[in-house]
């Protein structure tokens, strides 16, 4: 029975993710649809001169973008192209498809943001516990509020003003791109080092207004455990007060925090598009970015999509891993 | 040492330090109040603090900060101060309308869901999960640069409509825990209509999440359109100080040294932001207790 309800759950939630991703992709159909300056108009608009007009009928029948054929007809050649992977053909590196310039961006904004995130989430917990554990103290008081401040700094904003002093002014790190440009790229310690080196000032300037969140969740929970009966009764036992407080208080604080540590990298994918911006990172905020300034809409849907799709993977493997851990959640 | 005297002394220990704690309180909500409270003032009065055009190029460029210029110049030789005062108006608008009707919008969906149950509560919840999950900056970055025109009024509607979901589904959970407690399940019993039920006895006691609420979307919305004016995509034509940001760093401020040009925008967001974030947390410490600034002391050792 309870091996049932659990299938049962896991089974509606991704009912309910596929019928979100029917939503997105729906979505993304009509957008383009609504406004006046329409992908149609603006590929012919684009194309003027430029392609002949067999390249441009190839275009429209890889898009799906047949002015005159019906909605309905487009509509379902889009579902067709969408769910087989087949995004068209990109307008800024015409003629390479969408996939494939998107699988090129892929890695990067996964390193990045991830690493980032994850940097953030680990700090920002350490510092939670340590400032809730020492509360009364003025530094443990001062840090939760200093991160709070710090995340309402606008993140594209913060890595400005480090390009400025370390990369330009101080000339420290680089201030673009993803790597050094005179060496080729592989497996191994230089090409590896260059990336790290690259990556450290948009990293740090996503860790240091991302951290308050965590910080804040984790002080918060803490504090909130700590007046637990159950850990007055171990205080009381006489247990020392590093062991209450990672085994009694941390490790029960974690549990919710991780929910929301999951969602967050779900958000990787199209997290910090500002910042691939500002530091010319070669990812997928950066990708789409320059297809908004191209108006280069099969990127732009197709970018947006796997933003969305990204979203959805990380929930369905919340969900998962809590139907596994957590007998609870699938009985209810 | 008797037991009378130590039970009274921490009574008043126990008083003075709630004093104490309150007075903190205050403190970091006052701070809060006063930097929100300033900048409207700017906000309102920016003609007569920085009087002229701040879009007219009336000075020399690229003037660093000094006694005749506070903040500098830009390349184009506007006043750096003068813009982001009237700047302020710009953004500030945008956060107030924008948090107010994403707020607006979540309590309506929140509330709805979680009263009337059934099919409703169904179909709003699936509506929240699709917009949950549908990250909003890469879905305002889409949309807005498929917008024929880009009024502040179209982009704060935009934002609202793309960042209400995570508010609404707090608010709807709360609703359902407060319809199952006793003052609401008397208020039905004595036959109040619902509206009374609803503005008389459940949202009152949800005031506290729906104004933390309220000051998230505020942040939040400032930030969103700072990006998007950023990248070009937003209102770039109007005086704010995402677009102050905009054409700083499209007229290579940063490698050129203008520091005074990009600094100033940035600062005045932070410190919006922060009043704001200020403000929240000092509303979790009110509304927490045990966040509340307090130490037990074991006495009598």
């Amino acid at each position: 029975m309870q091996r049932f309800s659990g299938r049962h759950f896991v089974l509606r939630r991704i009912g309910l993710y596929i019928l979100i991703f029917w939503c997105a992709i729906t979505l993304n159909f009509i957008i383009p649809r609504l406004m006046p300056g329409n992908a149609a108009s603006a590929l012919m608009a684009r194309s003027q001169g430029t392609l002949p007009p067999s390249a441009l009928r190839a275009l429209e029948l890889a898009f799906g973008i047949h002015t005159h054929a019906s909605m309905f007809t487009q509509y379902v050649d889009y579902l067709r192209n969408t769910l087989t992977g087949h995004f068209g053909i990109s307008f800024t590196y015409f003629p390479t498809p969408v996939a494939q310039v998107i699988g090129s961006m892929l890695p990067w904004t996964l390193f990045l943001i991830g690493l980032s995130t994850v940097i953030a989430f680990v700090l920002g917990n350490i510092i939670g516990v340590y400032s809730a554990w020492r509360r009364g103290h003025r530094l443990a008081d001062a840090l939760p509020v200093a991160f709070t401040l710090m995340s309402s700094m606008p993140y594209f904003w913060a890595g400005l003003a480090l390009l400025y002093v370390l990369g330009f002014t101080l000339n420290w790190f680089p201030i673009s791109h993803a790597y050094s440009h005179n060496i080729q790229l592989g497996w191994n310690f230089q090409s590896l080092g260059s990336v790290l080196y690259h990556a450290i000032l948009p990293a740090f300037s996503i860790v240091i207004t991302t951290m308050g969140r965590w910080v804040l969740d984790m002080r918060n929970n803490l504090i909130g455990i700590l007046s637990d009966d159950y850990v007055t009764l171990a205080q009381m036992k006489g247990l020392p007060e590093r062991e209450i407080m990672v085994n009694y208080g941390a490790r029960n604080a974690l549990l919710p925090v991780l929910t929301s540590f999951a969602m967050s990298l779900g958000f990787v994918v199209g997290g910090a598009v500002v910042v691939e911006v500002v530091f010319n990172y070669p990812g997928i905020g950066f990708g789409l970015f320059n297809a908004v300034i191209n108006s280069d809409y099969p990127m732009m849907q197709a970018i947006l999509l796997i933003i969305v799709v990204a979203v959805l993977l990380a929930n369905l493997v919340i969900d998962l891993l809590y139907s596994f851990l957590d007998r609870r959640i699938s009985d209810a | 040492m008797s037991a009378r005297s130590v039970i009274t002394d921490t009574l008043t220990s126990a008083k003075r330090e709630r004093f104490v704690s309150l007075r903190f309180l205050n403190t970091k909500a006052i701070v809060g109040l006063s930097i929100v409270g300033l900048f409207v003032v700017v906000a309102i009065f920016a003609p007569v603090i920085a009087p002229g055009n701040p879009s007219a190029d009336s000075y020399l460029p690229n003037l660093s900060p000094g006694s005749a210029h506070w903040l500098g110049t830009t390349s184009f030789g506007q006043g750096v101060l003068r813009q982001v005062v009237w700047g302020a108006r710009g953004s500030l608008l945008v956060s107030f309308l924008a948090g107010g009707i994403t707020t607006f919008v979540a309590v309506a969906v929140g509330v709805t869901s979680g009263l009337l149950l059934g099919w409703t509560d169904r179909i709003l919840s699936f509506l929240t999960n699709v917009f949950l999950v549908i990250p909003s900056l890469p879905l305002l970055i889409v949309l807005s640069s498929y917008l024929p025109s880009k009024g502040d009024l179209i982009i704060i509607l935009v934002i609202s409509m793309t960042s209400w979901a995570y508010s609404a589904r707090t608010l709807r959970s709360q609703v359902l825990s407060l319809r199952e407690r006793d003052f609401v399940l008397h208020a039905k019993l004595v036959g109040q209509p619902w509206w009374s039920i609803v503005f008389g006895e459940i949202l009152p006691n949800m005031g506290s999440l729906v104004v933390s609420g309220l000051l998230y979307s505020m942040i939040g919305a400032l930030l969103t359109v700072t990006s998007l004016d950023f990248l070009g995509v937003g209102n770039i034509s109007a005086v704010s100080w995402g677009s102050m940001l905009y054409w700083a760093q499209n007229n290579g401020a940063l490698l050129n040294g203008l520091w005074w040009w990009f600094v100033p925008p940035g600062v005045a967001i932070t410190l919006f932001g922060g009043a704001l974030a200020l403000l929240n947390f000092s509303l979790d410490e009110i509304t927490n207790p045990r966040l509340r600034q307090r130490k037990v002391k074991v006495r009598g050792r």
